[in-house]
């Protein structure tokens, strides 16, 4: 069981959220290559360490929130918006080394 | 009854003057409040509580505590039956009745005991060996299960009921000993939120069972006095009977609290046990040590008990558990075991310790006048179903008999490490004091006491302090000045020398649960299960309810021995939760039965009971499914007949669903148009106000994912519908378009659904019907066309009207608000009376739009294209959308991918079934290539007057006018059907256009 602190709505059971998926990966342009697009809806990197993943306040505020979860530890490192570069944050904080 | 003849006339726990009387196994005893069931068996010196699970060998009560592997009973009767349970820990109640097990026809006469006299036959992996060949373990499997016996359980429901507790804590203190109770002072004191948590009925640990003094006075009254003050903390949490079962991510501790197992039933409206769910920024773990025993021969025998338990049973129960007895230990803590069953009138013959030297507590025992056999070992013990004698080894190997019916062994203790385990820690061997320690549990969990290896009351207590002190460090929490360490009276004690095993014939238990012995380990390693893993799967060491409490380490120590090497060089032990068995029941909760999920309903419910409808499940909602007349019961006749007047009625005059289940999303914004655009394969940008237009939305991947219609309501403003199933996804899908993908993009979403009651008048009377039913509306075909919105209000209440058809009929779905759902459909019916309007449910809604060839679910099945469904000319190539670039994959492009169709049985009457399998040549030996399948079936078309189907079929509207089959192997159907368009009815569409 992890907590997971929605910018809104501060630190929440994990229970209030969904899982919605990985969060490193963005979404191809409309005519990039089939071999762009079939990376980008079916692979995933399945990383021992920290992972940006989006997990949505289902039974909150409904906001995407961007989770830095260490997978080998469940601990959550960080919790964001979408738009924030969390492991560019987390390493400027020394609180990631290069290269996790 | 019996009298309590083991019981002392003074001392102890137990209450006096509350007899309580009991059943065992068809006899009556008594026993006191207190006790528990296996010291009130004690009491009334019941030895004899159990048969082994493998070799059926006669077993007593070992123990005085939640790692008991013997006396495990039945518990109770009827639907709260409970097998399994242990003697140790039940609470003693008026009335309780018990049970052994593993045994048949008698406790003293049990059949199953011929595995002991054949048990040379019977190493490990025995039953693998022997029963993976012919038959096979499935044929053996259930006659051997029978012979083992688990007790038996109950098919009855569960009578109690259980809840689910929530709590944060600044410090979770685990076990109320000397440790645990002076950490929760500390953390008390500094202010915290503290959660104490104890097994047992009553706060104090072991000091429970000790004659100890803690500053010149009985241990109780620190104890009493400490509990007071922690009692008076607004702060502090104590959970008496509270078991500490496992610890989870995030640090969360489970514990399951038994309010009512100490009763014979639950008080009412009390819940019978509480799941707790504890979120602690520190836990202390002060769990305390579990004593272990040492392999001899025969040292299962009823009367060889650990050391430990028999001064427990003396000190807290006033029970002597034998009159003679001798004590075995390579400890001092043995010492004090034989001193405190002196003072309580026991006879002791000797202390068997295997060290040569000892220091003060010897001198202490030479004193009160016990001899001591130094260098010796006990080597078997004797005595079928109670223990009647010992023989002692001495240093030069000579053997003398020692009348006995009490040997209280000690082997040593080890730190009760199981919650350190759960996350992955493995615990660390420590040769010094021969037991393992915790692992590295991190920065969250700290342990104290005994829990630690620590030794000594005065130590525990000063551990207790420092942990807290420095878990309210990592806190934050100020300094305060710590609590006096007490006085407390502790002779030195001299180190543990390590004795696993004592060499002879017989049998040398290590696990009595799983009847494991020293033999088992050697075969095991000579087989080459030399890894602990390896070891425990095959000889099922560690594996029962008790989970190797007391016999896993001793297990991993035969082990090296066998091997020759260090114990750490061996492995380790590990535990998972839970600590103790759990209920199913209490993870449960109350999510049981109509509580197990949600259920909802419509605004109209009401008026759909009232008026015949039988109900089914769609996702959480209750729909109708058909509505009965009067004189129309339940069975299949009545039902067809329902529905086809259901079917009948509405094509040839009007009928009314209830699509309130529709998922309902409101969309607001100057992007919206944009927005549906991406997000549908069909265009939105010249949707008018005033209009709807019927959309289809795909996944990523191309695939078709869910269809609606989507309203422009106003400039900006939009409103959206989605199938039932995919309204709670579809939402959360558009929430993270808007934040995630395109967050440029200036819409607000909110889902709608449970504010609108929606329903569908259908039929060629439908425009008269509404005409009636709205407050002046001009309903002509001009002024509200097909795919028209028009807002308005009706009988006086604000609706929408859209015009659009899932029958095929002329139809309309109003909206109101859901509050208003139940008058304005009672206004319809009313309205609609003289129009002969009737309502329809599910399965005439589902014959109708088969009828009309409209895809729904089944055809919605997450692997059909727009194309596969017929819907190929929606797809934009103007603009781009969600889908889009995976959509033209070759695989998806295929022409031969199965599409849509219809089919027709050839003899007019077979139903095809939904999944039946279409194949080519119904003689055909299996494997059998398959072309395609059924995907909605309609038992009957009334229009048509013979069954329907809708099918994804390889060659699809090219093999208009073949014939294929339908099977459905399962059943053993085979059904030639004829495929047709799918569009069986007004394929023009002239009826819900007019």
């Amino acid at each position: 069981m992890i907590i997971i602190d929605c910018p809104y709505c501060g630190p929440r059971d994990h229970a209030e959220f969904t899982y919605v998926g990985d969060a490193a990966r963005t979404r191809p342009a409309e005519d990039a290559s089939q071999a762009t697009w079939f990376d980008y809806v079916y692979l995933r990197d399945n990383p021992r360490g920290p992972h940006l993943e989006y997990w949505q306040h289902s039974s909150g505020c409904r906001a995407m929130v961007k989770v830095l979860r260490d997978t080998s530890s469940h601990r959550v490192l960080a919790c964001g918006l979408p738009a924030d570069q969390l492991e560019a944050e987390q390493l400027e904080a020394g609180h990631l080394e290069a290269g996790q | 009854m019996s009298a309590q003849d083991r019981r002392l006339p003074q001392g102890g726990e137990v209450d006096r003057s509350t007899p309580m009387r009991f059943r065992f196994d068809d006899r009556d005893y008594q026993g006191l409040a207190g006790d528990t069931l296996a010291s009130a068996l004690l009491a009334n010196d019941v030895r004899l509580v159990g048969r082994s699970f493998k070799y059926h060998r006669p077993r007593g009560i070992f123990s005085a505590g939640p790692e008991e592997p013997n006396a495990l009973v039945e518990l109770r009767t009827g639907a709260r039956i409970e097998p399994n349970t242990r003697a140790t820990t039940i609470e003693l109640y008026d009335g309780l009745e018990a049970a052994s097990q593993h045994r048949w026809p008698s406790l003293r006469w049990d059949v199953g005991e011929v595995n002991n006299l054949v048990s040379d036959f019977l190493p490990a992996g025995f039953y693998y060996k022997t029963f993976m060949g012919w038959p096979g373990w499935m044929f053996w499997e259930h006659f051997i299960r029978k012979a083992a016996g688990m007790g038996r359980g109950t098919l009855d429901p569960d009578p109690d009921s259980y809840d689910k507790m929530n709590a944060h804590c600044d410090v979770l203190v685990i076990g109320g000993g000397p440790a645990g109770l002076s950490a929760a002072l500390v953390a008390g004191r500094s202010g915290a939120r503290v959660i104490l948590v104890e097994e047992t009925d009553g706060f104090g640990g072991r000091l429970r069972g000790e004659r100890e003094t803690i500053d010149d006075k009985p241990a109780r009254h620190w104890v009493a006095s400490t509990l007071a003050e922690l009692d008076g903390m607004g702060d502090v949490t104590l959970l008496r009977r509270t078991t500490a079962f496992g610890r989870y991510d995030g640090n969360v501790v489970a514990a399951l609290e038994r309010r009512a197992d100490h009763l014979a039933e639950p008080p009412e409206h009390i819940s019978r046990q509480r799941l707790w769910t504890i979120r602690a920024r520190r836990i202390v773990l002060a769990a305390g040590g579990i004593e272990r025993h040492i392999a001899f021969a025969d040292n299962d025998r009823p009367g060889v008990m650990l050391a430990g338990a028999a001064r427990t049973y003396l000190n807290r129960f006033a029970v002597q558990v034998g009159k003679i007895a001798t004590v075995f230990a390579n400890n001092d803590d043995g010492y004090r075991t034989a001193l405190d069953l002196a003072a309580g009138g026991v006879e002791i013959n000797a202390i068997v310790d295997p060290r040569e030297h000892g220091g003060t507590w010897r001198q202490k025992a030479e004193t009160a006048g016990i001899d001591v056999f130094a260098g010796a070992v006990v080597s078997r013990a004797h005595g079928r179903l109670g223990l009647v004698g010992v023989d002692v080894r001495d240093a030069s190997g000579k053997n003398r008999f020692l009348a006995s019916d009490l040997l209280a062994v000690s082997g040593g203790w080890n730190p009760n490490v199981h919650l350190t385990c759960h996350l992955g820690a493995k615990p660390v061997w420590d040769n010094a004091l021969a037991t393992f320690l915790p692992g590295d549990t991190g920065p969250d969990m700290r342990v104290a006491g005994s829990a630690r290896g620590l030794a000594g009351l005065g130590t525990c207590i000063t551990d207790g302090y420092a942990q807290a002190r420095a878990a309210l460090d990592d806190l934050g929490y100020s300094k305060s000045a710590l609590p006096d360490v007490p006085v407390t009276d502790e002779p030195q004690e001299e180190p543990v020398q390590a004795l696993w095993q004592v060499p002879g014939k017989g049998m040398r238990f290590v696990d009595y649960q799983d009847d494991v012995k020293v033999s088992d380990i050697a075969l095991a390693n000579r087989e080459g299960y030399q890894s602990v893993e390896h070891l425990k799967r095959y000889t099922t060491l560690g594996m029962g309810t008790d989970q190797g409490k007391t016999a896993n380490v001793i297990g991993l120590a035969v082990l090296a021995e066998e091997r020759g090497l260090p114990i750490d060089k061996v492995g380790t032990t590990t535990f998972r939760p839970p600590y103790t068995p759990v209920t199913f029941g209490a993870f449960v909760g109350r999510e049981t039965g109509l509580h197990y999920q949600p259920l909802r309903r419509s605004a109209m419910h009401d008026w759909h009971v009232a008026n015949g409808a039988t109900f089914v499940n769609a996702g959480h909602w209750l729909r109708p499914q058909y509505y009965l007349r009067d004189g129309e019961s339940d069975v299949k006749a009545d039902i067809d007949r329902a529905i086809t007047r259901e079917v009948t009625e509405t094509r040839g005059g009007g009928g009314i669903v209830d699509v309130s289940t529709l998922g309902k999303i409101d969309l607001q914004g100057p992007d919206t148009a944009e927005l549906l655009n991406r997000l549908y394969i069909n265009g939105w940008k010249t949707l008018a106000v005033g209009k709807a237009r019927y959309g289809l939305m795909l996944r990523e991947d191309g695939h078709v994912w869910d269809d609606g219609t989507t309203s422009r309501l106003g400039e900006n403003h939009y409103f959206m519908t989605t199938t039932t199933a995919n309204a709670g996804p579809v939402m959360s899908h558009i929430e993270y378009a808007l934040q995630v993908l395109w967050p440029d993009l200036d819409v607000k979403a909110v889902s709608v659904t449970e504010h609108w009651a929606a329903m569908a008048i259908a039929g060629p009377k439908s425009r008269e019907a509404l005409a009636a039913v709205l407050d002046d509306v001009d309903v002509s075909n001009d002024a509200l066309p097909f795919m028209g919105v028009v807002e308005c209000t009706l009988a006086g209440i604000p609706a929408r009207v859209f015009r659009i058809s899932f029958s095929g009929e002329l139809a309309y779905e109003i909206n109101v608000a859901a509050d208003c759902g139940e008058a304005a459909w009672e206004h319809v019916m009313r309205t609609g009376a003289p129009l002969g309007i009737l309502p329809y449910g599910t399965e005439a809604m589902g014959i109708m739009r088969i009828e009309k060839g409209h895809v729904a679910g089944p055809e919605l099945d997450g692997r059909t294209t727009p194309a596969d469904l017929g819907l190929g000319r929606m797809v934009s190539s103007k603009k781009p959308f969600l889908g889009a670039p995976m959509l033209t994959r070759e695989g998806l492009t295929d022409t031969d991918r199965p599409s849509l169709v219809g089919l027709v049985p050839v003899d007019g009457k077979s139903r095809p079934r939904a999944g039946a399998v279409l194949i080519a040549d119904p003689k055909a030996v299996p494997p059998v290539d398959k072309l395609g399948h059924v995907t909605s079936s309609a038992y009957l078309s009334p229009n048509l007057d013979h069954p329907i189907a809708l099918g994804l079929l390889e060659g699809g509207m090219a093999r208009e006018g073949e014939t294929v089959w339908a099977a459905f192997p399962l059943r053993d159907e085979m059904i030639e059907v004829r495929v047709t368009g799918p569009v069986f009815l007004d394929p023009d569409g002239e009826r819900m256009h007019g």
